[in-house]
């Protein structure tokens, strides 16, 4: 009954979404919502390819994190300093720029996205020690 | 005592280095019919991608008498390093490690020693954990993975020592290598981060700069550590003995 209720549901938010992709191809519906602009960063190529990045990126965050702290693994390819080392960038003053904060690396598409980062409460946003470049 | 710090009985000399040699030969032809197996684990420093192993146990000796009433620059080290700032709130604010004052009033007696998370074998603190944030580490540093602790703050109440504090405000400035955040409990990770790299703890380097000393930190599983050979030459303690936690941290001359 149950499972019936839940599949028709799901047939009707296809329809629904389906109806929506349509309007928005004539219509434009999406079209006013600005692409975040990422600022550039820093060394020559990501740890992974682009696209595997902002799909994964959390997936090997979150890999790397139970690695880290319960077996005192520390490899620094997919390590959060990693990516704030790359990915900070610095004012005019040369002072470095939180990567949570508006407009900045993590933030620009975090808020395209409407995904809250709750990275930073804890983790220092600013590279705050040089982090040696390894594969 | 023995049991305390799983020292290997001390065997005759020239057996063990014959025992050492055979294995040693067995263990080069394995090496060289097939990588990667050794028969004989030999010491040295583990590698960044490789995971804690119980092969070490680390731990930290406290000469009380070396310890001076006054100084408090392992505590003040320690706040450097993981970037503990105070509210002006004492009885919230986080602390990791604190220097105690006590005195035997029968003989006027007086100590000043420190006191910190004990990385007990047998913590309290992980036994009553809902959540498994608080846990050992196998090479015996007790941590709290603040990814998954809920802030209930039942460690904080089992824990015999007062070790741990709990972040009350949001905080800003941390340092990249120590992670803090409002909502979690957190207490002396024994500088897991140093550790990690084959280094002291800051507290331990801050006592050595001093001139003190009183602070040696090393492997309670290597029987050719300083510390573990210090542990054997002279009576240590643990606090609360009776709890049998069998901690990781030790008082001597106490």
């Amino acid at each position: 009954m149950l499972h019936g209720l839940t599949r028709t549901v799901g047939m009707i938010r296809s329809f629904v979404v389906l109806f929506i992709f349509a309007l928005s191809g004539s219509a434009g519906l999406f079209a006013d919502v600005a692409k975040p602009q990422i600022p550039a960063s820093r060394g020559d190529q990501c740890v992974e390819p682009v696209e595997i990045m902002r799909r994964n990126h959390f997936e090997f965050i979150v890999h790397q994190r139970d690695l880290t702290v319960h077996q005192g693994i520390r490899t620094k390819r997919h390590s959060l300093a990693g990516c704030i080392d790359c990915h900070s960038t610095k004012t005019a003053a040369g002072q470095y720029l939180p990567v949570n904060a508006e407009g900045e690396f993590c933030q620009t598409c975090h808020t395209y996205a409407a995904v809250k980062i709750d990275c930073f409460s804890c983790h220092a946003a600013v590279p705050t020690e040089k982090i040696s470049q390894s594969p | 005592m023995t049991r305390l710090m799983n020292c290997p009985d001390p065997s005759p000399a020239a057996p063990a280095r014959r025992t050492f040699f055979t294995q040693a030969g067995v263990g080069v032809a394995l090496l060289a019919l097939a990588p990667g197996v050794r028969l004989v684990d030999l010491a040295r420093a583990r590698a960044e991608d490789e995971p804690v192993t119980s092969a070490n146990r680390w731990g930290l000796l406290i000469d009380t008498d070396k310890c001076q009433s006054g100084c408090d620059e392992c505590v003040s080290a320690c706040n450097e390093e993981h970037g503990i700032v105070g509210h002006g709130r004492p009885e919230t604010d986080a602390q990791w490690i604190r220097k105690v004052d006590l005195k035997d009033d029968q003989t006027g007696h007086e100590l000043s020693i420190p006191v910190l998370c004990q990385h007990c074998e047998e913590p309290p603190c992980v036994d009553v954990c809902p959540t498994g944030a608080s846990f050992r580490r196998d090479d015996g540093i007790v941590l709290v993975d603040k990814h998954i602790c809920i802030g209930c703050r039942y460690c904080m109440m089992a824990c015999p020592f007062q070790a741990r504090s709990f972040i009350h405000e949001e905080l800003t400035g941390q340092r990249t290598h120590a992670p803090r955040g409002k909502g979690t409990v957190e207490s002396c990770t024994l500088c897991v981060h140093r550790v990690d790299k084959g280094e002291q703890p800051a507290c331990v380097e801050a006592c050595h700069r001093e001139g003190h000393d009183a602070l040696v930190f090393g492997d309670l599983n290597d029987a050719e550590d300083q510390l573990t050979k210090l542990t054997r030459a002279s009576a240590t303690r643990e606090l609360r003995p009776e709890l049998k936690l069998n901690t990781s941290v030790r008082y001597t001359r106490f």
